[in-house]
């Protein structure tokens, strides 16, 4: 045993210092399109590459609605005028009408996990949370296996037919003051699976979201954004945004 | 024996069977009337020793159904084909004498409405009774989601059958949301207080339908779904999509990605293997080793971060090569990354195979017999730790494999600790192919453009979990008519109660664990 003591001590910290500090690690973050003042490529071109319609354009800006991003590379290669591309993490956004968690929570919080039909990925981002590079017990973070002690629900997966009931039971089943977080496109929009005969488009149909973590799946550090968005430890990101707020139906700008 | 003599031997046995060549000399069909089916797939399968890989069931003009198999090298690849007019919905079972293909024929029930005569269990299995009634059928080309939708009938007081039937016996259930951060997943145990007699699991809580939603769309939308269904093995899913489209554009894809596409499906086998081998310390336990493991695992994701952009490949593998280049030197850097991971993983096994307590815990633990595992036709580590072996690298080999020389490592146990072995020894040959690839990388392009034709494209490979096969049709149009995907966790979870049997209850976490399923990759 004392073999296994000395191993976990030689190892030493390796923990982000994120959020006190800054994390530019290289491969923490698949990153982000982001949207461009100008644009000097043909606007079309790129906006036909997306194949989730996640790239509008207005008056020569390229918006992105990161919501509907799958990172599927295509405005970034294979073409001429990639893209710019934000390499950061910080993208959780809060929806309006919505507010952290009251103060008395802030410095322990218990997350209910739900998956609802997720790809493997986005569960496995959030698993590792857990990593010692992560740590997010540091923070006053915990997973809860019972729904009765969760503040926040964490929903993954764009809601499967077979999950509706099991997740409005482990919503129902909170106390209030609660708080609901999607995370990843396909709890914000039902990505490439929804919505369908058996996959819905996302969280909200079903339950109040207040906190969106986009990404296909977002990085570790993203779904923490959320956490400490969630217990007003940090601001929410305004770039990310659902771009719809803004966009009419024929992809123009109001 | 050569796959033409077995044709030869089989047209002497069944005069009626056609045999044509299907993609190359080594894939043959066999065609045969739909009453002939069983006893030439239970030739094959029991006298011929080839491995049952799975059922595809198409809708076309008339029925459709092959039967696949494949073996060893010069044995090649069958497809025991059998076609009926539609209205025609009766078929003789094959899993009677395949039990392998027992879960393939109940898929077939419920998402085609095809009966299968003398198949033992039918009803609830993808399309759960107590939210759909029976015969809802949403794989047929006339199923209209709206009207299914409207007409719901669920049975409320629908109850999973009991299989233990002794004084004193109940049924424990878990799930679908159990602890932590595990997959939606139920589990039946039915018990008699601190043993568990059986445990099965009753999967497709997260069912998407993804065949379904293929229907019709085009290559480019069809590899996004090929990719993330399953994330977690993203890379070798979007390899055997591209390599099926290939098929069908008799593309030659350069060198160059070929060796490339071997060193990314080992880096995210290497990747795969950590988590899961992360999964087996902390269900017995052990946090130092948990904490050790989930370092490496991440440090492999930053890796592929690092490398390629995303952490889980997605967007890498495309039809004709890879989406875009890398360049030698970060390559070079990686292999020396890898290389890091993989010592350190084997300091952590050292202590770990000095921890009694561990070994107590995973040792004889959830066993399967290698005939067991035959019969059942599982897959990848959990096949090899019981001693049977049926990895495409090697005996279909595919990309760069056959210029790469390793070892599959195999075990005879068949229990959690033979799992654990042999998934610890395949980082170890991942490794060593990743660094062939790279010590032997060819210049030249990564991608080839290329034009795919109408017909059907089959292509296997062996993810993390085992081996693959997604069957492509292509219309004229280039927009697919039907995508079937067999994933080794569909195969593998078939056989997960063969390992549930008279166990503690403090185990099943365990069981579970060393298997290492995925199922989003069963559910699709
Ligand atoms: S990376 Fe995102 S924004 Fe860019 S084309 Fe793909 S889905 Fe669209």
């Amino acid at each position: 045993m004392s073999r296994w003591v000395i191993k976990g001590l030689q190892t030493g910290v390796v923990t982000t210092r994120y959020p006190s500090g800054e994390e530019t690690t290289p491969g923490i973050s698949p990153g982000l399109p982001q949207a461009m003042p100008s644009y000097d490529g043909d606007t079309r071109t790129l906006i036909a590459r997306c194949p989730t319609g996640a790239l509008h354009r207005a008056d020569g800006r390229v918006v992105v609605e990161s919501r509907r991003c799958l990172h599927c590379y295509r405005c970034s290669r294979g073409i001429a005028k990639p893209i710019s591309w934000d390499s950061g993490f910080e993208w959780a956004s809060i929806r309006e009408g919505s507010a952290a968690l009251p103060a008395t929570f802030r410095r322990s919080i218990y997350i209910r996990v739900v998956d609802a039909g997720d790809c493997g990925a986005c569960l496995n981002e959030t698993r590792l949370l857990n990593n010692p590079f992560y740590n997010m017990h540091r923070l006053g973070f915990f997973i809860t296996p019972t729904p009765r002690k969760a503040d926040i629900l964490l929903v993954v997966g764009p809601v499967t037919d077979h999950m509706k009931t099991a997740l409005s039971k482990a919503y129902d089943a909170m106390p209030t003051p609660k708080r609901v977080m999607a995370v990843g496109t396909c709890a914000l929009s039902g990505g490439i699976f929804g919505p369908g005969f058996v996959t819905g488009a996302g969280v909200s149909d079903l339950l109040p979201v207040d906190v969106e973590i986009p990404g296909c799946p977002p990085p570790p550090l993203t779904i923490l954004h959320g956490l400490l968005v969630l217990a007003g430890r940090k601001s929410a990101s305004q770039s990310t945004k659902p771009v719809s707020a803004h966009v009419n139906e024929e992809g123009g700008i109001r | 024996m050569k796959i033409q003599e077995i044709a030869n031997q089989a047209k002497v046995f069944w005069t009626d069977v056609e045999v044509a060549v299907a993609d190359s000399s080594l894939t043959l069909e066999f065609r045969c009337k739909p009453k002939e089916v069983a006893g030439l797939c239970d030739w094959l399968f029991n006298q011929q020793n080839y491995h049952f890989s799975g059922l595809v069931v198409e809708e076309n003009a008339i029925w459709e159904l092959h039967y696949l198999f494949v073996g060893q090298g010069e044995m090649g690849r069958i497809r025991v084909s059998t076609v009926a007019p539609l209205q025609e919905c009766r078929f003789p079972s094959v899993s009677v004498a395949v039990h392998a293909a027992d879960w393939h024929e109940r898929e077939a029930e419920d998402l085609f409405g095809l009966v299968f005569e003398g198949h033992p269990s039918m009803g609830d299995f993808i399309l759960h009774d107590d939210v759909w009634q029976e015969g809802v059928a949403p794989m047929r080309s006339r199923f209209d989601p709206v009207s299914a939708l409207a007409n719901r009938k669920p049975r409320h007081d629908w109850r999973p059958k009991r299989v233990v039937d002794v004084p004193g016996a109940f049924v424990m259930p878990i799930g679908p949301v159990f602890s932590g951060t595990e997959e939606s997943v139920h589990f039946q145990l039915e018990t008699i207080g601190e043993e568990v007699l059986r445990a099965f699991p009753r999967l497709f809580f997260k069912y998407r339908s993804v065949e379904k939603i293929a229907e019709g769309r085009s290559i480019d939308d069809v590899i996004l779904l090929a990719e993330r269904f399953s994330g977690t093995t993203a890379f070798s899913h979007a390899l055997a999509f591209s390599m099926a489209i290939e098929q069908l554009s008799e593309v030659d894809v350069p060198e160059r990605a070929q060796v490339l596409r071997c060193f990314f499906a080992e880096l995210e086998r290497l990747r795969n293997h950590l988590g899961t081998i992360d999964g087996i310390c902390s269900s017995t336990g052990l946090a130092v080793a948990t904490s050790q493991t989930a370092i490496l695992e991440e440090e492999a994701l930053r890796l592929a971060g690092f490398l390629a952009g995303h952490r889980y490949l997605f967007g890498l593998a495309v039809p004709g090569g890879l989406s875009r280049d890398f360049d030698n030197q970060s390559l070079r850097e990686s292999i020396t990354r890898a290389k890091g991971i993989v010592r350190s993983l084997d300091e952590i096994e050292k202590l770990l195979i000095d921890t009694s307590s561990f070994l107590d815990r995973i040792e004889e633990v959830g066993i399967i017999g290698k005939q067991q595992a035959r019969d059942y036709g599982l897959v990848g580590p959990v096949a090899r730790a019981s001693g049977y072996c049926n990895d495409l690298r090697e005996i279909q080999p595919y990309a760069a494999y056959d210029a790469c020389t390793f070892d599959i490592p195999r075990e005879s146990e068949g229990d959690g600790y033979a799992r654990l072995r042999v998934l610890l020894s395949e980082t170890k040959q991942s490794l060593r192919i990743m660094e062939q690839a790279v010590a032997h990388l060819p210049d030249g392009p990564v991608f080839t453009k290329s034009k795919a034709t109408a017909g059907v494209g089959l292509a296997g490979v062996e993810t993390p979990r085992g081996a693959t096969w997604h069957w492509v049709r292509l219309d004229e149009e280039g927009r697919l008519k039907r995508y079937r995907l067999i994933t080794p966790s569909f195969t593998n979870w078939h056989g997960f109660h063969l390992a549930a049997e008279n166990f503690a209850f403090q185990d099943f976490p365990i069981i579970l664990a060393t298997f290492g399923l995925s199922v989003a990759e069963n559910d699709r």
